[in-house]
């Protein structure tokens, strides 16, 4: 217990030192669950990087991971979240930043060399640009596929399903058709669950909304 | 004498080589025998799993975790409970936590054994492979008794383990543990003084200590290279602070360096795991609130209450409050996590998986520029890549 309300001292001390540091880029520092999540600026990315790596106090000398969340209410919809890690003082840090589906998020592989496929993979799934990125192509998805997966706004089911055709002997791509159509149970509101499936079903038929009976 | 233009050509390498471990299609940019530059093409097995599982419930989505590195999947589910559990604020009982230790390490070995054998197999030694699978299968029957599947286990779920270990299992692991090291001895024999498994693996795939940490490695590709950094160590989760146990560490950061730190962390496996059954306390394996996890078949007879939670479980599954972590494990092949966003519905928002052989695989360009064809074959071997996790 002593142990870890000194790791929590120390990763708050983190937080206000980060502050300190970079005093017109941040925009926020959150501390939560035991973890440090600091808010920034997109624009000045690699500088906060560059400094959060080579910081005597930080020495943030691994990226772990980025990836995007998709908000789709918000007016900037995507977050791009870094996570970073000190080996020397054993401390993680999430770094954020929001951006929308055009505007680009300064790439930081001369930073971290490892961030190349990783944002390759959110430009993938999820449309975010990089600017200064050497080689930004898509990544998980098929060869010539269209659309960012794990926007909130791509259906589950994909637009276009493949099969190898016997007949023209290669795989062709087609509409997606399912035998039954996919079911979304919606718990969240269990006395307007009816209401709550019309919408979750957009064309889901003649309208009683319970098409899954 | 005649002026001859010399050209660069690509070679396809997969997606069906048996070296390539599964679905990897490389595109090498070669100069005669020389490798100029690799350019790994993956996504040949991506599935979704991060699309789908926001549409399942906390619950559903565990066994997508054992489908992501189906060589130890019990340590992916890890990930996964610790972060759900860490959001709902619950922490497993004592027993919970030191089956999933054990089952972690059991996982660890059935990883290492596979890597190390196929890596092997690879470049020409076919007997380790037979043997190994042996041992593996033997794993693989206490994964059956434990959890009813061999593979996707399922077992490791948000508040505990499904299900208690069955009578006799225990003993059973001891005399396995007793066994096992005879096995290992052997397959050492067969290749740490082999001379055409070192000639095909020392200095091969070189990566320094500090390439090592600037390109994202986790695991024995760190270790490897010289760097002690070991999850179980530095953030211990459940009852790793508990174990003692001994993190190997590699000096040349080499492929042989890599087989060699796989083949100790089985022997401190081992170690881990006669620790775990020794001190492993009796009482419940699940926390006990049936609002997360189920109550028991029996209970549910003739009490109403159960049988609504049951139903509810089931069905609506858990609230998780909003928040978000990031929660990382060391599995077998690096730093293994989940970045878990609740939005306060019984749904994931957002779960990012975070593969230790992504980053790994993307490092496959610096390691083999310079190397002959036959090295690439050596250093994939040596990353231990499941496209499993990698292409999710």
């Amino acid at each position: 217990m002593d142990e870890q309300s000194e790791r929590l001292e120390a990763l708050n001390e983190l937080g206000n030192y980060i502050r300190v540091l970079l005093p017109d880029d941040v925009l926020g520092v959150v501390l939560v669950n035991g973890e440090l999540t600091v808010s920034v600026r997109r624009e000045p990315i690699v500088k906060i990087l560059t400094a959060l790596r080579d910081d005597t106090s930080c020495q943030m000398h691994q990226l772990i991971d980025i990836c995007g969340v998709d908000y789709p209410d918000r007016k900037e919809r995507f977050e791009v979240v870094y996570h970073l890690l000190s080996m020397r003082q054993n401390h993680r840090v999430r770094v954020k930043l929001t951006t929308d589906a055009v505007t680009p998020v300064p790439s930081v592989t001369a930073v971290y060399s490892a961030a190349g496929w990783w944002e390759r993979e959110t430009w993938d799934l999820f449309g975010v640009l990089f600017s200064g990125h050497p080689d930004l192509r898509r990544i998980l998805t098929d060869y010539g596929f269209e659309g960012h997966p794990l926007r909130k706004d791509f259906p589950l089911t994909g637009y276009v399903e493949v099969r190898y055709d016997e007949q023209q002997k290669r795989v062709v791509y087609e509409p997606v058709k399912l035998d039954q159509e996919f079911r979304n149970f919606d718990f969240l509101s269990p006395w307007e669950g009816a209401e709550a499936m019309r919408q979750a079903m957009p064309g889901s038929g003649d309208g009683n909304g319970e098409g899954n009976g | 004498m005649a002026e001859s233009q010399i050209q660069n050509f690509a070679l396809n390498f997969g997606p069906q080589h048996p070296a390539a471990h599964g679905v990897l299609r490389l595109v090498l940019e070669m100069d005669g025998e020389i490798v100029e530059r690799a350019d790994p093409h993956i996504g040949l097995l991506h599935r979704g799993t991060e699309k789908l599982i926001e549409y399942k419930t906390y619950l559903q989505a565990v066994p997508y975790f054992d489908r992501l590195d189906y060589v130890a999947p019990m340590s992916q589910e890890h990930a996964f409970a610790l972060a759900v559990e860490k959001l709902l604020g619950i922490v497993p009982p004592p027993r919970a936590q030191y089956i999933r230790v054990l089952f972690a390490e059991i996982s660890r070995i059935l990883n290492h054994i596979l890597s190390i054998t196929t890596m092997a197999l690879d470049l020409g030694a076919m007997t380790p492979l037979l043997w190994g699978f042996e041992e593996r299968e033997k794993l693989m029957e206490f994964y059956e008794r434990a959890s009813g599947a061999r593979l996707h286990a399922a077992y490791f779920r948000p508040g505990g383990v499904h299900m208690d270990l069955p009578h006799g299992l225990t003993e059973d692991i001891l005399a396995f543990c007793d066994s096992f090291p005879a096995h290992l001895d052997d397959v050492e024999g067969l290749l740490s003084d082999n001379r055409i498994f070192r000639q095909r693996t020392v200095d091969i795939g070189v990566c320094s200590a500090r390439e090592a940490i600037d390109w994202g490695f986790t695991g024995p590709m760190l270790r490897g290279s010289d760097v002690a950094w070991d999850l179980r160590k530095a953030q211990p989760y459940d009852a790793y602070a508990r174990v003692d146990f001994d993190v190997p560490v590699g000096k040349t950061g080499d492929c042989f360096a890599r087989y060699l730190v796989r083949m100790e962390e089985m022997r401190q496996s081992l170690k881990i795991m006669r620790q775990c059954i020794d001190d492993m306390p009796g009482g419940p394996v699940t926390v006990d609130d049936h609002k997360i996890v189920p109550p028991p078949r029996a209970e549910m007879k003739h009490s109403m209450e159960a049988l609504i939670h049951h139903f509810k479980l089931y069905t609506e599954g858990y609230h998780v409050p909003a928040g978000e972590t990031y929660t990382a494990v060391e599995a077998p092949k690096g730093e293994f996590g989940v970045y878990v966003v609740s939005d306060g519905t019984n749904r994931p928002y957002r779960c990012k998986i975070r593969a230790p052989g992504f980053a790994h695989l993307q490092g496959l360009d610096f390691l083999c520029k310079g190397h002959m064809l036959a090295d690439v074959v050596s250093i994939i071997g040596s990353l231990d890549i499941v496209f499993g996790e990698i292409d999710r």
